[in-house]
């Protein structure tokens, strides 16, 4: 295993019964890679998504973050090893507000005992005020500051994208799975995510995977990208290596692109 | 919409109002003017509060729907009671380990039951709490439906006073902790909050701990209070009376809960002569409350004077 590969994923199945999501995958993550998953409706995706971060322990296979095993690991375990993910159907905390939801995340990084809470020692007003600081400067980058207080819930659609993506990173990640951030939104709204995207990965030190169905997006910021079919890897290259794929053509991208 | 965050600073005015109240009720706690039944009533609502703001913490915050509180009250009940009879311990210790044994049964039962989620959960513990009742009646050292008599009366107004104080503070400092938040995170959404990396295992597992441990406290001061306990103390109406000052007062509130518990145990004293219809009146007003106010007295919101003030026209919420 070579050390610029931060993470590895070698011959990953998932099966669901007798369906097979995902069939023998393998690929890997270069640091500060931003890498591009597509493919069609159902072609297991989310699925890849879903064992990365340990919602799914794979059939076969395994994951390496940084030449450590993870595949057996619980997702709060993965989430503490540095994979932060967004949720395609979003799963923000609807009833609590903007500024906690970004709270909650820095639970692992800003963490003490109980007791310190109970008791009210220093140890927990420092912590405290260091979890606000962070959470306004997140905030603030991902032009969230205004609604600060309101409720998730209560926020437009490009806002709840852009606060799950605030909220993976207050986690502090070193991997960062996006799962169609660009979803519902319009035009604009997307070209502001595209340059969101490229900010932050400047700024964290990021390595991104990212699935999109906008094929804008994906080609402008991706610097290599993966098809999946029916669970199936059926090519891997540069955008426009992709492009001019026959098996890419046929199975997704349509002869127009 | 303010400009200004709003802050969740303590208000001063409200602590000022508790502490004068406090105070006077002490005040006349203390000048031995109060009469005996208001000091048993005095005691009930502290008991109570414990009561409710431990089942909160399991139920409003973290959001599993527990139906067993009266069970881990019981435990707490009969092992610091049993302490007190055979081994004749200063009673704390007889209170904290009765809390103790209910929070392992906690933990011994939360770790496979919180595997389920919603109505599966709150069957299991359902099903806990009448196990714990049945066993008390049928053990030859419980003395079955006889209950325990000559229970030493060591519990005064104040240790109530002073735990339910300790409750309260505990369950609002941990609120205000990244601890809190996990648990609230929880409540919200279980694979968000995982994906947060927090180990939702532990924390459900912690609040129904927690939970159970200030229950069996409540219990243990409950039986040292009456001098007599017996298993039709901790049946499962108990439970639901517990809960329906939960929901009333709004899940997730704690001052709700506490403003509900003292409702709903002064109610049904005020109204003695009818004391039978208590569990129609119970019923009438949650159905009332359901219908009107789905999320409780409070909501998810802590009582501010500010508000209160508002709620009565005397302005002064211009900020909300």
């Amino acid at each position: 295993m070579s050390e610029t590969n931060l993470l590895e994923a070698k011959c990953v199945t998932m099966n669901f019964g007798g369906l097979t999501a995902v069939a023998n995958l393998s690929f890997e993550l270069k640091k500060g890679e931003l890498v591009g998953l597509i493919g069609p409706n159902g072609a297991g995706k989310t699925t890849v998504f879903n064992m990365l971060t340990g919602v799914y322990s794979p059939s076969f296979g395994t994951i390496h973050l940084e030449d450590e095993l993870i595949s057996k690991l619980p997702p709060y375990r993965i989430t503490q090893k540095g994979i932060a993910r967004t949720f395609q159907n979003i799963r923000l905390f609807n009833q609590l507000s903007v500024t906690d939801n970004v709270r909650i995340a820095f639970h692992t990084r800003k963490l003490y005992p109980i007791y310190n809470s109970i008791f009210l020692t220093p140890n927990f007003f420092k912590q405290e005020r260091a979890i606000a600081d962070d959470t306004k400067a997140l905030l603030s980058l991902l032009h969230l500051e205004e609604r600060a207080e309101d409720k998730a819930c209560n926020l437009s659609y490009g806002q709840m994208r852009r606060l799950e993506i605030a909220r993976a990173l207050a986690t502090g990640p070193k991997v960062l799975l996006l799962d169609e951030p660009a979803a519902g939104m319009n035009p604009q709204e997307t070209e502001e995510l595209t340059a969101l995207i490229a900010l932050i990965r400047e700024k964290f030190d990021l390595t991104i995977l990212l699935i999109e169905h906008d094929m804008t997006l994906v080609m402008k910021l991706c610097e290599r990208i993966m098809v999946l079919d029916y669970g199936i890897q059926i090519a891997s290259g540069t955008p426009l290596e992709i492009r001019q794929n026959k098996r890419v053509i046929e199975a997704y991208l349509g002869e127009e692109v | 919409m303010t400009l200004e965050t709003k802050q969740k600073k303590p208000d001063g005015y409200l602590m000022l109002f508790l502490a004068l109240l406090i105070l006077s009720v002490n005040l006349l706690l203390i000048s031995g003017k109060m009469p005996a039944y208001y000091k048993g009533i005095l005691g009930f609502a502290g008991i109570n509060i414990i009561l409710a703001v431990s089942l909160n913490l399991i139920n409003g915050i973290t959001g599993q729907f527990s139906l067993g509180h009266a069970g881990f009250m019981a435990v707490g009940a009969y092992v610091s009671a049993l302490i007190s009879i055979y081994l004749k311990w200063p009673l704390i210790l007889a209170l904290l380990l009765g809390a103790v044994v209910a929070a392992l049964l906690g933990i011994i039962i939360g770790l496979p039951t919180l595997r389920l989620k919603g109505d599966y959960l709150a069957i299991a513990t359902l099903g806990m709490g009448e196990i714990i009742r049945v066993v008390l009646l049928n053990l030859e050292i419980t003395k079955g439906a006889r209950g325990l008599t000559a229970i030493p009366r060591s519990t005064s107004i104040y240790l109530v006073e002073l735990v339910a104080f300790i409750t309260v503070i505990f369950t609002v400092n941990l609120m205000r902790s990244t601890h809190g938040r996990a648990l609230l995170s929880i409540r919200e959404d279980e694979i968000a909050s995982e994906a947060m990396g927090i180990n939702t295992t532990f924390y459900k597992v912690f609040a129904f701990a927690t939970g159970a441990f200030f229950a069996g406290l409540a219990g243990g001061l409950f039986a040292h209070l009456m001098g007599y306990i017996a298993p039709k103390n901790f049946e499962f109406m108990r439970s639901i009376e517990i809960l329906v000052m939960v929901v009333l007062g709004g899940l997730g509130s704690i001052t709700g809960s506490i403003v509900a518990t003292i409702i709903l145990t002064i109610l049904p004293e005020a109204l003695r002569s009818f004391s039978q219809y208590r569990m129609v009146l119970y019923s009438g007003l949650l159905i009332i409350m359901m219908l009107f106010r789905p999320q409780g007295l409070m909501g998810t919101k802590e009582l501010q004077v500010r508000e209160v003030f508002r709620l009565f026209g005397f302005g002064g919420g211009k900020n909300v």
